[in-house]
């Protein structure tokens, strides 16, 4: 590890020993350097550094349960990649993953920027009204799958008992266990999930916006929706990109949910890259495809930050 | 904007979105205090209360609440004890590999939890760290790490140098300085920083799963997960293990909630 100090800061430079050479305090600066720093890097590397290094060396390996026995993963070159993306079963979750991702961002972000507008005004309670907004997003994801789960349920689950009890639907709706419904029940509860992080963040932005500019724009006329498009949008619009990157990257690696709703299924309708990737190392313990999806995940991943920075970056310059 | 003509209805009409949002959280209460197995008709309101549903979760749970308190707590430490001097440095040291650090950390945010569980498993078991509370605590503290150096550098990159260079004049070496100035200093950051690494890890769902393969060290998220797996048929049982599951990090971010603000704003105030 090379962490020279290029321009010690003031608070170093002005507090030498004064009896040392200047070679034993540059020494002395770098040791602290690596005490300081040393501990994180040397975790990142290997909890964050290793892991890539080895998926990316495992997709090219024929790595199973038997290489756990036999140390060995013989080299396979591209044939984890040709037969997960020749499997019918990977143009599913590919496509699971987009409208997954897609449709639980843009329902956690309108909805959660909607939260955001209203709270925005001041009323009575609305402090203690805003501040318990965040609870949904405080109970562990696998909790809140169980509740979903027998909410959905669809003998006796809540929703489906006031559905039939006000005669809206004849019998029980089967949210979790329609190949066709399901994925879209998956995503509405991911947005329940996502709809405290989006309003806060936005609720954040929304305050950093001065009163004076509203003000300004009702003597021009921007009231209402005219000032929310020409005033509000604009001024959120670096806390709206933090927002929509984290929320997809986080949205495509999310499993909890899933897994604990539906389990991928019925019969693969809700088989995303990331169950998929999970379900092929640690239930088939194929651990070279596992690792092929995985790493098509990760470059998903990328290239959607990179593209959206970039065009981001464009839009703002312009 | 920020005034409006019928305050009241507002607040009505916050009641009501509220209520939405919020009735899954009621129904997880609710269903956790009906009688055991009744689960055809559980009734709307918990009008007499039933605690068989807790004696249940406590009695499947309990040893598995304990791991998952254990891992945690261990976590926050192992976090803030590595990620604390990491962000003090990346904030004052003016280090020429302070933008290629952040960057990978930003970029870490990005690499999927399974990536990381596809490789461990191997690594762990390799190591005999599979089904162990340092193994958890390890691969738990991906989640806080990065978390913790970022929050604590943006609080760290607004302390005036003049507060540390005092303690150096005094004869204070760069640790001492660190130990007894910087750190009471960034008290508010160190308790965000703190408090959000139990919370990932509290609710770690992926590396329990994953890294534990045993009934001897499981947290409780893959307890819950276990009781879905097979038909349920005790959802009371269910309901109030999930309920215990949510109550540490309510209770602990509720009790914090004003050092959180703080810490969150800090950086950007001064």
């Amino acid at each position: 590890m090379t962490t020279t100090i290029r321009a010690a800061s003031p608070a170093l430079a002005t507090a030498p020993p004064p009896a040392r050479r200047p070679g034993a305090r540059h020494r002395n600066r770098r040791l602290v350097t690596l005490l300081f720093l040393g501990p994180a890097v040397l975790y990142l590397l290997l909890f964050y550094g290793y892991p890539v290094v080895q998926n990316v060396v495992m997709g090219f390996q024929h790595y199973t349960i038997s290489t756990f026995f036999t140390g060995e993963a013989p080299w396979a070159g591209l044939d984890n990649y040709r037969e997960v993306v020749g499997s019918p079963l990977f143009r599913t979750a590919l496509l699971n993953t987009v409208l997954f991702t897609v449709g639980s961002i843009a329902g956690q972000f309108v909805l959660g920027l909607a939260v955001a507008v209203f709270f925005r005004r001041r009323f009575p309670l609305s402090g203690f009204l805003r501040s318990l907004i965040l609870l949904p997003w405080l109970i562990p994801l696998i909790a809140a799958s169980a509740v979903w789960k027998w909410i959905l349920d669809t003998e006796s689950g809540a929703l489906n008992r006031v559905l039939v009890g006000t005669g809206l639907v004849d019998t029980g709706v089967p949210w979790l266990s329609s190949t066709s419904l399901a994925l879209v029940t998956v995503i509405a509860v991911n947005v329940w999930i996502g709809i405290p992080f989006n309003a806060v963040i936005l609720h954040g932005g929304l305050q950093g916006i001065p009163d004076e500019l509203y003000e300004a724009g009702a003597l021009d006329g921007a009231t209402r929706w005219r000032a929310f498009r020409h005033i509000t949008w604009p001024m959120l619009r670096p806390v709206v990109t933090v927002v929509l990157v984290l929320g997809v990257v986080y949205t495509l690696k999310v499993l909890d949910i899933i897994l604990g709703l539906t389990g991928g299924g019925p019969a693969n309708a809700t088989q995303t890259l990331a169950t998929q990737s999970y379900q092929l190392s640690f239930a088939t313990f194929d651990f070279g495809q596992g690792a092929a999806v995985s790493n098509i995940l990760i470059v998903i991943s990328l290239i959607f930050a990179a593209v959206y920075l970039r065009l981001n970056r464009r839009a703002v310059d312009e | 904007m920020s005034t409006v003509r019928h305050p009241w209805l507002h607040t009505a009409a916050g009641i009501a979105v509220l209520a939405v949002l919020l009735f899954p959280i009621y129904w997880m209460v609710n269903a956790s205090l009906q009688p055991n197995g009744a689960t055809v008709d559980t009734s709307w309101l918990p009008l007499s209360p039933d605690l068989s549903g807790y004696r249940t979760a406590l009695a499947d749970q309990g040893a598995n609440l304990v791991t998952s308190l254990v891992v945690a707590v261990g976590s926050v430490a192992l976090s803030l004890l590595i990620a604390v001097p990491a962000a003090y440095a990346l904030a004052q040291f003016r280090l020429r590999w302070a933008g290629p650090v952040l960057f990978g950390i930003l970029i870490s945010q990005m690499i999927p939890g399974i990536v990381i569980a596809n490789a461990l498993y191997g690594a762990y078991a390799d190591l005999g760290l599979l089904n162990s509370i340092p193994g958890l605590i390890l691969a738990d503290s991906t989640a806080g790490i990065p978390f913790a150096i970022l929050i604590c550098r943006a609080f760290m990159q607004s302390l005036p140098p003049a507060v540390v260079e005092a303690a150096l004049v005094d004869g204070a070496g760069p640790v001492r300085a660190f130990v007894s100035v910087v750190l009471p200093i960034s008290r508010n950051a160190l308790i965000t920083a703190g408090l959000f690494t139990f919370l990932f890890t509290w609710s770690d769902f992926l590396f329990a799963l994953t890294l534990t393969t045993t009934e001897d060290v499981r947290p409780v998220t893959l307890g819950i997960y276990t009781y879905l797996g097979a038909y349920v048929n005790d959802w009371s049982a269910v309901m109030a293990t999930a309920v215990l599951a949510s109550v540490p990090a309510i209770v602990l971010l509720v009790v914090a909630q004003k050092y959180v603000a703080a810490g969150a704003t800090g950086g950007a105030v001064k």
